[in-house]
């Protein structure tokens, strides 16, 4: 199906082509038809006219507004975004083929959307970029129909599609047929997911069924005080549950990268959002069949950290942060934070080791201990599997001192959220490679990527403690309290270090931590060629 | 008497010398450039000390306990593994991993963090003393260094305190008796109360008889704290009731002074050198004019100010003092001079200055060594003729504190990347930190004291100057931006400078570096040139052949570089076999050199043949960047030619109102809240008073107002940036 339309579509070109070197060939010979050349000025004619028109989306006073309301149009986003001259475009002839409510007389060619190709770094992607101008950027069958084909291009050649959305919402005035239209593109996000990187960047509203496309795919970006997304506005929050909410406050960049981890990251304005777009682009592979992307790097690999030596502080409860680890063992020091505000008792991202994309996973001591509660297990496990699915390589590091207690925890549903995390990692087929700074206690140091759920190579630093619990509470239950003090001191001695788990095989070696990059690098290059399958399965069943 | 000098470097020491030298080779060759060895430079000075001087095989202690921390601790520590004197490091729990405890040979812990529970308890360091049998202890500067009821102790159970006598500390210590000593010694007052103040009416009194600007002191103070200058009434009392909490809580002693305030002073200081045996020379004088809030930021010897004739003459008075009170150690006598040369008696100080360095810089000599001797009793070998002025040294005290705030407000933080600019020569740092130390809370917050020398003052600056721009420190806000301008700025450079330099020069606080048309230019091509290179990293994919990556991407671009408001639109072309970077700018063609690299800190790139330093603070993304260039830290936005014109487009973003907010300028203890919710309060009252540092500041309303919210309660511990108090 999908080959017919790349078939039809590239006969079209041709067509083109033709007619225009036809064109071309019989305006000179004027003893011809005379008719058929009048014809043939015509139509290239309109063919001009046709194509100023589509790019002028709604007009100069809709692109006015758009620039009014400090927001670029569709063009002028696509054109930020990828590399100069590298842009085609699909479908600007396309338009609506509605009916009612006079519409007929309301088209635009290209209708509200700008659909194509181009590059990032040279790197091809697959790109939408709803057009505001053109009735508020509304879904019509024939904006749906635009985004499908160039999903289903992507699809077959492999790459990554982005789609920079900024529309009212449905065409009402199409009915059924505007549903459909976001149906069909649901079904052909779920069908790329894991097949191809799919990336949203919501530039201006997002609202109804609109917002499950975006959240469909695996990044969903935001830009802030220009965007929102929402399943319905204030004025029907207000009439139905009678709520005073403004916009922002329902479904702004920032509520959705706190509060709701709807979206992972934003961006002060269009402008700086497509550019670093851009950047995040490059850590990633164009599809499934690709390996993790490879840079020149002109950082050392065996670079030492003498830093990291002294970042775990000798007090055990006393918090650092886990950026610092993250970041000085990266290449040019360089971390692509994904929710950098959004459950922040765990760091998530992209850097580079020795040029190669690595996807990182940290417990953050700095906020809430760098415990594991539901929202952090759910952060951790989405990205997870991206990594896996994408085949970048996941480098952890644990600190962790178990999963958070309590009632509000037990009644959202830790154990059901805390198993995404765990099924994620013991899931992944990529290279892992673990590093235990500090504290891996209890159920998490199982979870946190450990070497029992497959992890490639795990590390302990001198200040790892591999335990059951603290020492306060392991005494309490094993001694029930007698001789506390004495035998905490006897539990810390035993337990507190590396040893009880080198001993066992379960992490690999103990390591300096100022070597933890030349290990980290080291590994890497050797697991590039790791192999390794899950059972035949249609898909697994994981805790949703 | 035949005197050699390291006639005692033993074998150990050799090698240690000769590794440092192996890896300073190493760092002019290798990728680790900048690497530093496990001890401070102060270890590889010893051609410094060329005029140090010992007898042949006299006798020394076998080991000595530092009882202190930072960069003093590992300066002793240094000078007695050059004489081969074991040593025994005291460290808080904080400071368990700190240099200082690492370069020791024998290590305790003396308490917790707090110094009131670690550096300043006594018994504790009594101790430690007896236990590792320590024969000596030196005290370094601040903490216990002026303490006669320590040296006494020590005295009871045998051991050397390696300062001046107790005797001499309580005389000079006290600055009332001082200055009646001083006065019967000849040396020159200023008009004071010759006593101490009882409380504020008093102080008002006085300050009324004296006239004003007054000066208003604690008693048992020194380093700028408990000191302040009133210039009326109300900040007569103002200033008696801050100081006195101050030194209550910094000394346990709340006696105030008062005496004259010499406007536009010079601080020049004599350093001193004295025996058991009633000898002493003078090691020439410091120039310490440079100071925010009566704390030294920069000194240098010699000063420019000074003449041979006054010299000596400050000298003979300042060695008069010492015998005067038998004095036996190093010790300094500090001067005020007004601008007709005349110079009075300040006070002394009864232990080694933090900016020592210099004067060994100019002299030759290790004033530490010369310490040891003297409590061991030996007589000083030097005549005050065999103490030179060679060349000039200067020194900037490099502090974690933001510049931008009153001329330096401390911050904490951990070191994460931290270089020092050891690999220039004649640059000397005494540091007690390395990458990954933590700049608390607890401690001076001073990072470095950055020294460098040469043969004459413009030497030592440009020098200076190099060695602050290769200078990198990341993960706590320092004043290196302060610095670099002060040490190039053109009253500076004349020498032409007071006590009042900071006030006079930046009437409106530091602001940072005004670039001029030259530098901005300069700053603009090579942060061109960084984007640049920037895109062409990002487009050398090793193993996207599926789909082949598109190479022939332009090596030209057009762009808009904004820095400090000014935009410049410009070309780059990256002509390949040369390595280089065409810059253009309008008709005129800048040439930098490819060494732009994003893993070294430190950027030399060569514009247009000469060599530029400059730092990539941070990298942003989407063009935005943060570069450090002359000292200060400029943001930078670069987008090529069509995104600068949509850039237009883009919304102006509203800064949040500070002034109906009191925040928190730097993390600390809240000391009192002197409002509550509810409150009227008019613009420029004290709401709150923050000890950070051992320093008390008080907090105002930015505005007229009624207060809001009042977001902590004293005893809190709060952060930079922590909301104390929201006005309506």
């Amino acid at each position: 199906m999908a080959a017919y339309r790349l078939n039809r579509l590239f006969n079209q070109r041709n067509i083109f082509l033709n007619s225009q070197r036809l064109i071309l060939n019989s305006v000179r010979p004027c003893s011809v038809v005379a008719g058929s050349t009048q014809h043939a000025l015509s139509v290239k004619n309109r063919i001009d006219k046709t194509r100023e028109a589509s790019l002028l989306g709604g007009g100069a006073k809709r692109i006015a507004k758009q620039h009014q309301k400090g927001k670029l149009t569709a063009r002028e986003r696509v054109h930020l975004m990828l590399d100069p001259g590298s842009f085609i475009e699909y479908d600007a002839f396309l338009e609506h083929n509605c009916s009612d409510f006079g519409m007929e007389d309301e088209k635009y060619p290209g209708d509200s959307v700008v659909t194509g190709r181009g590059t990032i770094n040279g790197r091809t992607c697959f790109v939408f970029s709803q057009d505001f101008t053109v009735f508020g950027g509304s879904l019509s069958g024939a904006h749906a129909k635009k985004i499908c084909k160039i999903m289903d291009q992507a699809m077959l050649v492999g790459a990554p599609v982005i789609g920079l959305n900024d529309s009212g919402g449905a065409r009402i005035q199409e009915g059924v047929e505007s549903l459909a239209g976001y149906a069909d593109i649901f079904q052909r996000n779920v069908n790329a997911s894991g097949v191809v990187p799919q990336i949203s960047l919501i530039m201006g509203p997002c609202a109804g069924g609109a917002v499950y496309s975006p959240a469909l795919t695996d990044y969903t970006f935001m830009v802030k005080d220009t965007s929102y997304l929402f399943i319905t506005g204030p004025d029907v929050v207000k009439s139905v549950t009678n709520e005073d909410v403004t916009q922002e406050e329902l479904g702004g960049a920032k509520t959705h990268t706190t509060v709701s981890g709807v979206a992972h990251r934003a961006f002060e304005n269009d402008v700086d959002a497509l550019l670093q777009v851009r950047d995040f682009f490059d850590f990633l592979p164009l599809s499934n069949k690709d390996p993790a992307p490879i840079r020149e790097c002109f950082d050392p690999w065996d670079r030492d950290v003498p830093g990291l030596d002294t970042v775990v502080p000798l007090e055990t409860t006393a918090a650092y942060d886990i950026t610092d680890v993250m970041t000085s063992v990266a290449d040019d020091s360089n971390f692509f934070e994904i929710m950098p505000n959004y459950a922040k008792n765990i760091v998530v991202g992209f850097a580079r080791m020795n040029g190669r994309t690595v996807g990182m996973v940290g417990n953050q001591p700095k906020v809430a201990a760098g415990c594991l509660d539901i929202n952090a297990s759910v952060k951790g496990a989405r990205f997870v599997r991206f990594c896996d699915s994408f085949n970048i390589p996941i480098i952890t590091f644990v600190d962790v001192p178990g999963f958070l207690p309590g009632t509000s925890q037990e009644y959202g549903g830790i154990i059901r959220h805390g198993a995404k995390l765990l099924f994620a990692y013991a899931e992944a087929t990529v290279p892992k490679i673990t590093v235990i700074t500090r504290k891996a206690y209890g159920g998490a140091y199982d979870v946190m990527s450990s070497k029992h759920l497959r992890g490639d190579t795990n590390y302990a630093w001198p200040t790892a403690e591999v335990a059951v619990m603290g020492a306060k509470g392991a005494v309490s239950i094993i001694f029930r309290g007698k001789d506390q003090a004495k035998n905490e001191a006897e539990y810390v001695e035993k337990f507190a270090n590396p040893f009880p788990a080198a001993v066992r095989g379960f992490v690999d070696d103990i390591i300096e931590p100022r070597t933890t990059r030349r290990q980290i690098c080291l590994d890497l290059d050797v697991l590039a060629s790791k192999k390794l399958d899950n059972p035949w399965k249609k898909h697994a069943n994981m805790p949703l | 008497m035949a005197t050699s000098i390291y006639a005692r470097l033993p074998n150990t020491l050799l090698k240690q010398r000769a590794f440092c030298y192996a890896s300073n080779i190493k760092a002019n060759l290798g990728a680790h450039q900048y690497g530093r060895t496990l001890y401070t430079s102060a270890s590889c000075l010893k051609e410094m000390y060329w005029n140090d001087k010992t007898l042949d095989g006299e006798p020394l202690f076998d080991k000595i306990l530092i009882a202190n921390r930072g960069e003093i601790a590992c300066r002793v520590i240094d000078t007695c593994r050059r004489l081969g004197i074991k040593t025994v490091a005291v460290h808080s729990e904080a400071d368990s991993m700190a240099v200082h405890t690492r370069m020791a040979d024998e290590k305790v812990c003396i308490g917790p963090a707090p110094t009131s529970q670690s550096y300043l308890v006594m018994e504790n360091i009594l101790k430690a003393v007896q236990d590792t049998g320590a024969q000596a202890v030196h005290p370094g500067y601040g903490f216990l260094s002026e303490n006669t009821v320590f040296a006494a102790k020590l005295a009871e159970i045998g051991v050397e305190f390696i300062g001046p006598n107790s005797e001499a500390i309580r005389a000079m210590g006290d600055k009332i008796e001082s200055k009646r000593i001083a006065t019967t010694a000849g040396v020159n007052m200023i008009p004071g109360h010759d006593g101490v103040v009882e409380n504020v009416e008093h102080c008002v009194h006085l300050a009324n008889e004296i006239k004003y600007p007054v000066m208003i002191k604690a008693s048992a103070g020194g380093g700028g704290k408990g000191m302040r200058i009133a210039w009326n009434d109300k900040e007569a009392k103002e200033a008696f009731r801050l100081s006195s909490q101050e030194a209550a809580s910094s000394f346990g002693d709340d006696r105030m002074l008062i005496e004259k305030y010499i406007d536009n002073p010079r601080h020049i200081e004599v350093q001193l050198l004295c025996d058991k045996h009633g000898n002493g020379v003078w090691l020439n004088e410091r120039e310490c004019s440079i100071q925010r809030r009566n704390q030294k930021v920069i000194e240098e010897a010699p000063s420019v100010f000074v003449d041979p004739v006054m010299r000596k003459k400050m000298g003979d008075q300042a060695v008069q003092l010492a015998t005067a009170v038998g004095y036996d150690s190093a010790g300094t006598v500090e001067f005020l001079v007004d601008s007709q040369k005349n110079f009075y008696f300040l006070e002394m100080n009864t232990r080694l200055q933090v900016e020592h360095p210099i004067t060994e810089c100019i002299t030759g000599i290790d004033i530490v060594h010369q310490m040891i001797r003297s409590a061991k009793g030996h007589e000083l070998l030097y005549k005050q003729h065999d103490v030179p002025v060679d060349g000039w040294a200067i020194e900037c005290r490099v502090y974690a504190e933001d510049p931008y705030k009153n001329f330096g407000m401390p911050s904490i933080g951990r070191l994460y990347k931290y270089i020092e600019p050891n690999h220039i020569p004649k640059v000397r740092c005494d540091s007690g930190i390395k990458e990954g130390s933590q700049i608390s809370i607890y401690y001076d917050p001073m990072i470095c004291k950055l020294v460098t020398y040469g043969d004459s003052r413009t030497e030592a600056l440009d020098t200076m100057v190099t060695a602050l721009d290769s200078y990198v420190i990341k993960g706590v806000t320092h004043n290196i931006p302060l610095l670099r301008d002060i040490i190039t700025e053109k009253t500076f450079v004349s020498g032409d400078i007071t006590t009042k330099y900071l006030q006079t020069v930046f009437p409106d606080g530091f602001t940072g570096k005004v670039l001029s048309d030259v530098e901005k230019t300069e700053i603009i091509a090579l942060s061109a040139a960084i984007y640049a290179k920037e895109q062409l990293i990002a487009r050398t994919f090793l193993n996207q052949t599926r789909i082949p990556a598109k190479t022939s991407l332009s090596n030209t671009w057009n762009l808009n570089v904004r820095v400090v408001d000014s935009d410049v639109a410009l070309e780059v072309r990256y002509i390949q076999d040369k390595h280089l970077f065409e810059v253009q700018i309008d008709e005129r063609v800048y040439n930098v050199t490819d060494t732009i690299s994003f893993s070294n800190p430190l950027l030399d790139i060569k514009l247009d043949g000469q060599s530029k330093l400059l730092q990539l603070n941070k990298r942003l993304g989407g063009g935005r960047y943060e570069i450090r260039f002359l000292g200060t830290v400029f943001p930078i936005s670069i987008m090529d030619e069509r995104t600068a014109e949509l850039y237009k487009y883009m919304p102006e973003k509203v800064e949040i109102d500070l002034s109906t907010v009191v925040v928190a300028p730097m993390p600390g203890v809240l000391k009192s809240v002197s409002v509550c919710e509810g409150d009227s309060v008019s613009e420029g009252q004290e709401v709150a008073v923050l000890e950070a540092m051992k320093m008390q500041n008080s907090l105002v309303a930015g505005k007229t107002g009624k207060i809001k919210k009042v977001g902590f309660k004293t005893g809190d511990t709060i952060d930079e940036g922590d909301i104390l108090v929201e006005l309506e």
